[in-house]
């Protein structure tokens, strides 16, 4: 589904990612896990196709990133952002930012599609001519989560999308994303530094450090605390014990 | 006899709706120790950070039976008084390093500001103390650092920046607001570290906010969950699966574990609460 071969990616003279390379299958959900400045973040944009330029392959679907239109693109992969306070227009309501994926593509049946896609993430009919301020964490994520399901794209990249939300409402959403890859038969790429999470969402992860990948296993091995490298066990330990 | 003592402590809004209460009759004492507040966003742990340090402004009022630290009943002191102990005696540390940081001045200077409001010490005394503070809280090259702004350093180190300017007074309490939600796992160890060690080699009354349950129960003597601008429980170090209160039982359940077979997650019911 995803293909990544050999990525290199620098800003100005500063390399932020070294001949990563990566593959997730259909319907698979992979983690990338590290800290901040690890790339991982950088890895999501490529894909997104928010990077000028990069080096080495990036297929998605068997086909290039870079072959189709961003109208092609946006039909494949869509992205949820970490904070929802800051992804959201802040002055267009939830039916406008749902319902303009489907004007820019020409999608009709706007209206039963809007409504189908509010109950399908859990959230009330009543919020529908909402503005985002009027809702909450939660709420808002779940319209971000609506959103990039609109064109019913196949990849879901995920950029640390619980990491700002409280607890109780962490295992809303994640439950939410769970029922929603079963359902769905989605593709997921999460970015995150939480490996709890991994371990609940993900059948595989890649663990990155500096811009390179330092290993790439299965979750069972996460589960269990057998990560083969160094900085992985340091992580397991870390998220362990604190 | 405690460093802090609070009973009754009550922090009210005005709204269109009448006042809005969101500290709740809060009580506890505070010793030589580190403890820990916990619970969700809007659940008032803020608030009671800055209703001790007198930081709510008007329309917000604070009252209390009792509000006593070090023997100073804080309730009514004139503003000028409260100024003298802020900074010196009792201190905060709040989230991000980004936005507490002052960006046009170097980190050295800002370090020395606080020494320059409330001490005695001349400019080369409060140098020598600012790169004290700095080597204390383990920057290698104190001298470097404190030449810099504060955009050119990382949030980590941003941060040990806030806690060494926190410590140059060696404050008897210290109020740590989510202090390190905004940092790495790696760098969050080194600052815990460095607050343990203002505990237990200077003897300082820590007060840690936060929402990250797993951290601080591992890490605090005690902790007190907060639910909607009360105290449901009080828990001791480590006890944190033993806690008897639903809010607390429904929290500590619906966290993700490393080796989560769940699944789905249980998730808090707030009507039953």
């Amino acid at each position: 589904m995803i293909s990544v071969r050999n990525l290199s990616v620098s800003f100005a003279k500063t390399q932020v990612l070294h001949d990563v390379s990566f593959e997730v299958a259909k319907g698979e959900s992979f983690a990338l896990v590290g800290e901040s400045g690890s790339g991982k973040s950088t890895i999501l944009k490529a894909l997104a196709g928010q990077l000028k330029s990069w080096q080495g392959d990036l297929d998605i679907m068997d086909a290039p990133q870079g072959a189709g239109s961003k109208r092609d693109l946006a039909r494949k992969v869509q992205m949820v952002f970490q904070d929802p306070y800051g992804s959201l227009h802040p002055r267009r309501t939830i039916d406008d930012t749902l319902g303009e994926p489907l004007a820019i593509h020409g999608i009709p049946d706007r209206d039963r599609r809007v409504l189908d896609m509010l109950d399908a993430v859990g959230l009330s009919r009543r919020f529908r001519f909402r503005l985002p301020h009027q809702l909450s964490g939660g709420q808002r994520q779940r319209v971000a989560i609506a959103r990039a399901l609109m064109l019913d794209p196949p990849v879901l990249l995920l950029d640390e999308p619980t990491s700002a939300l409280d607890v109780s409402v962490q295992a809303e959403i994640l439950n939410l994303l769970k029922a929603l890859r079963e359902e769905k038969g989605l593709t997921f790429l999460l970015v995150t530094h939480d490996l709890p999470v991994v371990s609940f969402l993900c059948d595989r992860l890649a663990i990155l450090r500096a811009g390179r990948i330092e290993e790439t296993t299965d979750v069972a091995d996460l589960r269990s605390g057998q990560l083969s490298s160094a900085y992985g066990q340091e992580l397991f330990r870390r998220s362990v014990d604190g | 006899m405690s460093l802090l003592s609070v009973k009754n402590l009550r922090v009210t809004f005005p709204s269109d709706h009448g006042p809005v209460e969101v500290v709740r009759g809060l009580s506890f004492d505070l010793g030589r120790e580190r403890l820990g507040i916990v619970g969700e966003s809007g659940s008032g742990k803020s608030m009671t950070g800055r209703a001790i340090m007198g930081l709510i402004a008007t329309p917000g009022q604070v009252t209390a039976d009792v509000l006593t630290f070090d023997g100073v009943d804080l309730r009514d002191l004139p503003e000028t008084a409260l100024r003298k102990l802020r900074g010196a005696r009792m201190s905060m540390i709040l989230q991000d390093p980004k936005f507490s940081l002052n960006p046009v001045i170097r980190i050295g200077p800002q370090i020395e500001e606080a020494m320059a409001v409330h001490g005695a010490l001349t400019k080369r005394q409060r140098r020598a103390r600012m790169l004290d503070a700095l080597t204390a809280v383990r920057i290698d090259d104190p001298a470097r650092v404190a030449r810099l702004y504060p955009h050119e350093v990382s949030g980590g180190m941003g941060q040990r920046v806030m806690i060494a300017m926190m410590v140059v007074m060696e404050p008897a309490l210290m109020i740590a607001d989510e202090p390190t939600s905004a940092l790495d796992v790696s760098v969050r160890g080194q600052v815990l570290d460095i607050l343990d060690d203002l505990v237990k080699r200077r003897g300082m009354g820590l007060m840690l906010i936060s929402h990250d349950l797993n951290m601080v129960s591992r890490w605090c003597d005690r902790i007190l969950v907060m639910f909607q601008g009360a105290i449901v429980e009080e828990i001791s170090a480590g006890q944190l699966y033993k806690a008897q209160h639903p809010y607390t039982r429904g929290l500590v359940a619906s966290l993700p574990r490393i080796d989560e077979s769940r699944d789905r997650l249980p998730v808090l019911d707030r009507t039953a609460l």
